[in-house]
């Protein structure tokens, strides 16, 4: 049962205890979570285990982080990361 | 910790527990590392929060529930756990450097046992980078964690034991029936030399299995959901996410609309953390899967790195178990902490165990071969999802001069995304196995240095002051 919600980019995204922030987002059905460095198309979970790297996500304010491997937690804030990195 | 351990268990599934289990109960000191927050692996992800959920426990089974037991072992035994901890590289000498919660540690051991478990094969068809593609493997964390299906149509394409399983239990969880379709690229008629394999596949566990999946066959027969069967020729489409799945059908050419869509084609060893230690390989035909080389008790061709579980070689969460305390048993007799006449016996009887749920193996991998179009995908699909490489980039890069894949890698940047190319390698190595006329055990694969998860400059330096002046 899903009682407490994270912030995806102004929406409240409900999670389940120790689901991760990349499941989550796959079960709200947000669609892109990332877009690629090298081509700028669309990208979003694809294995949900920590193999595949598509998960890349700003999870509060640190960029390039695994979402699938972050179990989610309440007034995490969470946003796309459009591209490469950006270092600040 | 500067203390050196017995032994450094490398994952936290049922191989990588029961190894774990069965060292601390022979009085081993051991260290039990995973990158999840819970024990379980993925076969048993989530098994102890899920406890508190009767209703998600029976519609995941109680070969699922059996995990909580393991879990529950490790909790009290004197293993020492240590979760949501990334290893980054190994090293023949037995140490383990990690960032875990508290930043970066280097640890080390006696004895390295690599319990990483299996990926799922990559699936390279068109299409399979748009959101809303995702393995079967992740539809069903998602269930076993989130309690949840993803939202609206559910296409599943591919073939494979977790490809049934998932469709029974998303059924079982109450997805409508009309928001599942099962593109099945498995044959309606098996191969008949696949057959030849049954009576073989009986004995042990075997039936059990079998009967299982008969089971689960039944149940989505009588759910009158949307099966074709032999489909071939996937491809999805879509803008910005997955809108269709267009196929070929008994000749014809098909498409459907989805919403999400799940790829599975069995599962593949994890073999990362092996290959950058350099363990000796074999290519395992049936399985169309590397693997290392291993003896009877999981020893590699390094004498103190034992692989256990579905790294070894892929043959089910019960055969994880037995595997993972056989190479307990072997470590403990190197160890001097166990009698030999003992050890004998118990070897003996964790062997006989292992090899009743090894018998099933030879027929499943012989029904559910994945298609040798997936080892050929065409010239414009990416195989490599984090550089965007396509299958006719890694043709060109051969028929240019580029001898094997580590080549083809230089050339191209496959392999040196993110995933340091645990998506890619399959289909790389499988392309230029085909395009130098050589086998795949000629062809071989990346070969992989660490960092084996990326690390930032400042983790680095932090590793660099942890190996010049011990712990921080």
């Amino acid at each position: 049962m899903k009682c407490s919600s994270f912030s995806f980019e102004g929406a409240d995204i409900p999670f389940r205890p120790g689901e991760s922030v990349a499941a989550a987002l796959v079960a709200a059905g947000v669609g892109a979570t990332r877009t690629s460095p090298v081509d700028a198309t669309p990208r979003a979970p694809y294995c949900l285990m920590g193999a595949c790297f598509e998960c890349l996500m700003v999870i509060d304010g640190v960029a390039s982080t695994q979402a699938c491997l972050v179990p989610a937690a309440p007034g995490m804030q969470v946003a796309r990361q459009p591209g490469a990195r950006v270092l600040a | 910790m500067s203390a050196v351990h017995d032994a450094i268990v490398v994952g936290a599934g049922p191989a990588g527990m029961a190894a774990a289990i069965r060292l601390a109960r022979g009085g081993a000191s051991v260290l039990l590392l995973d990158e999840q927050a819970a024990p379980g692996g993925q076969i048993y992800r989530g098994v102890e929060a899920n406890a508190g959920d009767p209703r998600l426990a029976a519609i995941l089974g109680k070969d699922y529930t059996h995990g909580a037991s393991l879990v529950a072992a490790l909790r009290v035994s004197d293993t020492i756990l240590s979760l949501s901890t990334s290893v980054w590289q190994l090293d023949a000498d037995g140490s383990v450097w990690v960032r875990g919660p508290d930043g970066i540690a280097r640890h080390r051991a006696r004895h390295l046992v690599l319990a990483t478990g299996a990926l799922e094969r990559p699936v390279p068809v068109p299409g399979w980078t748009l959101p809303g593609v995702m393995t079967v493997g992740a539809m069903q964390i998602l269930l076993k964690t989130g309690a949840a299906l993803p939202p609206g149509r559910l296409v599943l394409a591919g073939t494979g034991p977790l490809f049934y399983l998932y469709a029974a239990q998303a059924l079982a969880f109450g997805i409508d029936p009309k928001n599942l379709v099962l593109l099945d690229t498995a044959p309606a008629m098996p191969d008949p030399a696949a057959l030849l394999r049954g009576p073989a596949a009986i004995w042990g566990e075997g039936w059990r299995y079998l009967a299982k999946g008969l089971g689960l066959m039944r149940n989505l027969k009588s759910a009158g959901i949307g099966w074709l069967r032999g489909v071939t020729d996937i491809a999805i489409a879509g803008e910005g996410r997955a809108e269709r799945v267009a196929f070929r059908y008994r000749g014809r050419a098909g498409s459907i609309a989805a919403d999400v869509v799940g790829l599975h084609q069995g599962v593949i060893p994890h073999l990362h953390a092996a290959r950058s230690l350099g363990l000796a390989e074999r290519w395992d035909d049936s399985q169309a899967a590397f693997a290392p080389v291993l003896d009877a008790h999981g020893r590699s061709s390094l004498e103190t790195v034992h692989v256990v579980g579905d790294a070894a070689g892929i043959a089910g969460a019960r055969a994880a178990e037995h595997s993972g305390r056989i190479a307990a048993l072997a470590i403990l007799d190197t160890l001097g902490r166990i009698a030999p006449a003992a050890r004998a016996d118990e070897m003996a009887r964790e062997r006989k165990a292992c090899a009743a749920h090894l018998a099933v193996r030879p027929l499943l991998e012989a029904l559910y071969r994945p298609p040798a179009a997936l080892a050929a995908p065409n010239d414009d699909t990416i195989v490599c999802r984090c550089e965007s490489v396509t299958a006719g980039a890694v043709r060109d890069a051969v028929g240019g001069g580029a001898p094997g894949p580590n080549q083809v890698k230089a050339f191209l940047r496959c392999g040196m995304g993110p995933c340091q190319g645990r998506l890619c390698g399959p289909t790389v190595s499988a392309i230029v196995a085909a395009e130098t006329g050589q086998s795949m055990a000629e062809t071989g694969h990346y070969r992989i240095r660490p960092p084996l998860k990326p690390l930032t400059l400042g983790e680095l330096a932090e590793a660099a002051a942890v190996a010049r002046d011990g712990p921080q």
